[in-house]
């Protein structure tokens, strides 16, 4: 059973088949087997799962007409806040925090009745590419424990890909949903900026940070998607406009007669030789399906790695001004006559790791005076290039698309050491944050050098996320079929119940 | 060695800039729906977005942005299209965010003017102050540091954080610089904060309490010497929390950099308080070293587009303004100058034009409220409209008294009884058995009674000394118990002592 996707669980609890209770407890079963070697989630709250699920299947049993999702698991990224459940976005700065409130995302899937089983592992407020700048230790990828399942939202990516949840809620800020799903052979969706709320969304950097969707299929993730998305007045910059009818769009899943523009500049150099073989392969097929696929050029995505690297920085900085131990959260350093500087200093010292004081010191910099035209200002600039990048080549192509990741899964400690090479993980993704639209990473076979999963990138303009699905599905399709059955029953056994 | 006030402005030609900060009452607070009610219980007005939670978001008080304009209009601004809010960063604790959401280089309303009149010994003047901008911001938390000997954070042994305040919209109005005030700098300051303090209040966008600070002023200052094109180093001085003291404080600045520049020592960039009790500055920050305040535009906020139309409406809407509004009931009610002088001064211009409206006569309405009520409000020092006394109260009296059911001297009681609490005018009369004595064969009983008493007095009366009357009169009266009407007892007193009345 916990190798169904949603979609199945859904339609075997509307048949009666099974009980949310029943899907509930297989997946607590399933994570007490296997997260000790996973490490995906930071808190599981069995308690509350359940009765949460008898709640689901009361409903049901009093024949109150229910959503898709309803009394379906899924584990939570720990950047969103939950009412009265710790919330820490993976850093010591929040350990034993629990906040007073349910953040937009939270209140829409528990109004759908989707169970959150509990809060997944996470880089250090979203800052990473590996999770392994948690402030609790790194999650493991499932298809090979020794490397890390991408990040930031590594350690949702990793439960869905692991079966301890069928789906997951992760954000993206420069592709912390789609590098991970990658990197564990799933399905992630950075939905348009302003599409799902903010509110309640630990924020990292503000004019970036998307949440998401995570599913082990493209239909799965579109039923999440439509659960979560939506306007919201508690946040300023959510788009007040229909949700795009992303469900619809992964159940047609027809490319014929699609233009589908392949980025010049997000491939090549850098591009591993299994990730590029599976890119051009899908390509084929999307062909063979009947799109049109072009060629399109995009010079400022060059520029776009440094310029993420002054923006989300900079906002990072202002935005983690507040955890001063005044509040909430860790407060250290209280000894006689220290001072509430002091006592600022020394907790945020102690309560924020080595990567995000990097972000948060370099940030400082960027927006300091004399030097905010140089860097905060140029990357401002360049981001406006990328938009119109963008603008220009959907002129000439309906979705885009590249390789997610450079890279596959790469090992624990790799790359920790060299923040540069752990960048370079996100240089396919960012370009989407940066202009605000929307992306999809799905899984496009494994690479022949190393048998690990490649995902493959769909982009499209903002507020047309339904294309995604469309083109995913359809890929998604041919793809199934080649293979005989989704990549993911492709992943090494973890041990316990598959 | 101190300078006087002429040795300064002999010499020196001083140049301002004054901040002024507007507590606007709306009734949530900027940018979530807390509740914006002065002196709640601490922490009880707050909510995630106030305090700074993780993940909570700002979301623009819509009230807010139309006072803003409102005030923008009234002061001749422009009003941009488009304006964004900034970020302000810096670190303190009564600041949930450890910044503040501001406007910087793209303020709402910018390029206005407000012209202020004062009197002179040559006459009225009139000076226009320029306004550079107006804008939007977000106030901070009180810190209350307990312990130490400052009262200020540092040496502090504990410190009291609300956040009650945390997040009530800020109007800053900011003016260009003021040169070409000379001497009456002090007083065009003065002038110009009252004069913005009507305007607002004739908005209704503020309370504008400069005691409970929901109207403070910052004074900038600097001097240079007259002919001189260069400015000086200017002193910024803060807590300036009465009209009398933006006065002050001024006046204090301005001799306090001459006595530095005469001994030819520097004037500091730097910050100071204002203290009420002795008139002078005391250092606060030093400015000598910009603080890095990293501004950039708030990306959890869209910018701020008003619609044009909208714009023009709230234009339509705007009330008369103050200076007009003075030369107009000064007409209307024929109120001399130095009573005018006095109503403003005391800040009565309002509820003696709100006794009027409810019927009362103005020059009835104005003795009343600047004479006795005034009175009492010294006596207890509060301000004329916190008393409980209200217009409508003061209206009822006034004509009761023109009806004949009180005496002045009954009304008096009647006024105190209102602001004791005791109710309304006519329940104060019905509870203390206030009533004029009508009834004539009363009074002609206790003048009798009076006149047997006091017969000499009596006697001098009937001989024609009519000023002796004055004496029995007040007997009558307190034999009365003041409930008679005065003018009555001396008619049937002369008449009884066969004396003509008129």
């Amino acid at each position: 059973m916990i190798k169904n996707t949603a979609a199945q669980m859904s339609s075997a609890l509307e048949k009666g088949e099974t009980t949310s209770v029943e899907l509930t407890k297989i997946h607590l079963d399933r994570i007490a087997d296997v997260d000790q070697k996973v490490k995906a989630f930071l808190h599981v709250d069995g308690e509350s799962a359940l009765k949460q699920a008898a709640a689901v299947d009361a409903d049901r049993a009093s024949g109150k007409k229910l959503g898709p999702l309803a009394g379906i698991p899924l584990a939570l990224k720990d950047v969103l806040a939950q009412e009265g459940v710790p919330t820490t976005a993976g850093s010591k700065i929040l350990q034993g925090w629990k906040p007073p409130y349910d953040s937009t995302v939270v209140a829409k899937l528990k109004a759908a009745g989707v169970v959150i089983l509990g809060k997944t592992n996470m880089d250090e407020f979203a800052m990473g590419s590996s999770t392994e700048n948690s402030g609790y230790g790194p999650t493991f990828n499932p298809w090979d424990l020794t490397r890390t399942p991408g990040g930031s939202s590594g350690g949702s990516a990793a439960a869905v890909s692991a079966f301890e949840a069928p789906l997951a809620i992760g954000s993206d800020t420069g592709g912390s949903i789609r590098q991970p799903a990658a990197l564990t052979g799933i399905v992630g969706v950075r939905p348009t900026y302003g599409a799902v709320s903010r509110y309640g969304l630990i924020a990292y950097s503000s004019s970036l940070d998307q949440a998401g969707p995570f599913g082990r299929t493209v239909l799965d993730t579109a039923m999440l998607h439509a659960v979560i998305a939506g306007h919201d007045p508690k946040d300023a910059t959510s788009i007040n406009a229909p949700v795009p009818a992303v469900v619809a769009a992964a159940k047609s899943g027809d490319v014929k007669g699609l233009k589908i523009g392949v980025i010049k500049q997000l491939q090549g150099d850098g591009y591993q030789t299994g990730v590029q073989a599976r890119f051009s392969e899908s390509l084929d097929i999307l062909a063979s399906l009947g799109a049109q696929i072009v060629q399109v050029d995009c010079p400022s995505f060059e520029y776009a790695l440094a310029a993420y690297y002054l923006i989300a920085p900079s906002e990072c900085s202002s935005n983690l001004a507040r955890f001063d131990a005044m509040r909430y959260g860790l407060r250290t350093g209280e000894v006689d006559g220290a001072s509430a500087e002091t006592v600022m200093n020394a907790t945020r010292e102690a309560g924020f790791g080595r990567e995000v004081k990097r972000r948060i010191i370099l940030g400082t910099y960027a927006l300091s005076s004399g030097y905010y035209d140089a860097y905060y200002g140029s990357a401002q600039k360049i981001r406006t290039l990328i938009i119109e990048d963008y603008k220009k080549a959907f002129t000439q192509a309906d979705v885009l698309v590249s390789p997610t990741s450079p890279i596959t899964a790469f090992k624990i400690g790799e790359k920790s050491e060299d923040p540069i090479a752990m960048y370079l993980a996100d240089v396919a993704t960012i370009p989407v944050n940066l202009a605000g639209i929307c992306g999809m990473s799905l899984p496009a076979g494994l690479a022949d050098e190393d048998n690990l999963p490649v995902g493959f990138q769909i982009m499209a303009p903002a507020m047309q996320d339904q294309r995604l699905y469309q083109v995913g599905a359809a890929l998604e399709a041919a793809l199934v079929s080649k293979w005989g059955g989704h990549l993911i029953s492709k992943a090494p056994a973890l041990g316990g119940a598959r | 060695m101190a300078l006087s006030y002429d040795d300064v402005i002999a010499k020196y030609e001083p140049v301002l800039g004054l901040e002024v900060h507007v507590e606007l009452n709306t009734e949530s607070k900027m940018f979530c729906s807390c509740s914006t009610t002065f002196g709640g219980e601490p922490n009880t007005q707050t909510c995630p977005v106030c305090l700074a939670l993780p993940g909570a978001l700002p979301v623009v008080n819509a009230q807010a942005i139309e006072s803003t304009i409102k005030i923008g209009l009234a002061l001749n601004c422009q009003i941009a299209p488009r304006s964004r809010f900034a970020r302000k960063n810096y670190f303190y604790p009564d600041m949930p965010k450890n910044f503040q959401i501001s406007q910087y280089d793209e303020p709402i309303c910018f390029d206005g003017y407000v012209d202020v009149e004062i009197d002179t010994e040559e006459g009225p003047k009139q000076f226009r102050i320029e306004i550079e901008r107006v804008h939007m911001e977000e106030d901070t938390g009180k810190s209350l540091h307990v312990g130490g000997a400052t009262g200020r954070i540092h040496g502090a042994e504990y410190s009291l954080l609300d956040y009650n305040r945390a997040g009530i919209p800020l109007v800053e109005i900011v003016t260009k610089i003021v040169p070409g005030t000379g001497k009456y700098a002090p007083e065009v300051a003065k002038a110009y904060v009252a004069e913005l303090r009507d305007i607002l209040r004739g908005l209704k966008v503020s309370d504008v309490k400069m005691e409970q600070g929901s109207l403070r002023c910052d004074a900038n200052v600097s001097l240079r010497l007259i002919g001189s094109a260069v400015l000086g180093t200017r002193s910024e001085t803060k807590n300036v929390n009465s009209l009398r003291s933006v006065e002050r404080a001024i006046r204090g600045e301005m001799i306090r950099h001459a006595e530095l520049l005469n001994e030819g020592k520097k004037v500091k960039q730097e910050t100071r308080h204002f203290q009420e009790d002795t008139g002078l500055t005391r250092s606060g920050r030093s400015k000598e070293q910009a603080e890095d305040y990293r501004y950039f535009p708030e990306p959890d906020l869209v910018p701020v587009a008003p619609a044009p139309a909208w714009i023009e409406e709230l234009r339509a809407q705007q009330p008369e303004r103050p200076s007009l509004r003075r030369k107009r009931l000064k007409e209307q009610w024929a109120v001399p100058d130095k009573e005018m002088a006095a109503m403003i001064n005391a800040d009565a211009l309002d509820i003696v034009e709100e006794t009027v409206l409810l019927g009362a006569d103005p020059t009835k309405a104005r003795t009343w409220w600047l004479g006795e009520i005034s009175r009492i409000a010294n006596e207890k020092e509060i301000a004329l409209t916190d008393l409980t006394i209200s217009p409508k109260d003061v209206a009822e009296i006034v004509a009761l008294v023109a009806a004949g059911e009180l005496t002045d001297k009954l009304a008096r009681q009647v006024v105190e009884g209102v602001i004791a609490g005791e109710g309304t005018p006519s329940e104060v009369v019905a509870k203390r058995g206030i009533k004029v004595v009508n009834d004539d064969g009363a009074l002609m009983a206790a003048i009798e009674k009076v006149c047997a008493e006091q017969s000499e007095t009596a006697d001098k009366v009937r001989n024609g000394l009519i000023p002796a009357a004055g004496a029995l009169i007040g007997a009558v009266m307190k034999e009365t118990k003041g409930q008679a009407d005065a003018a009555r007892v001396r008619e049937l007193l002369l008449g009884h002592l066969g004396q003509p009345s008129n």
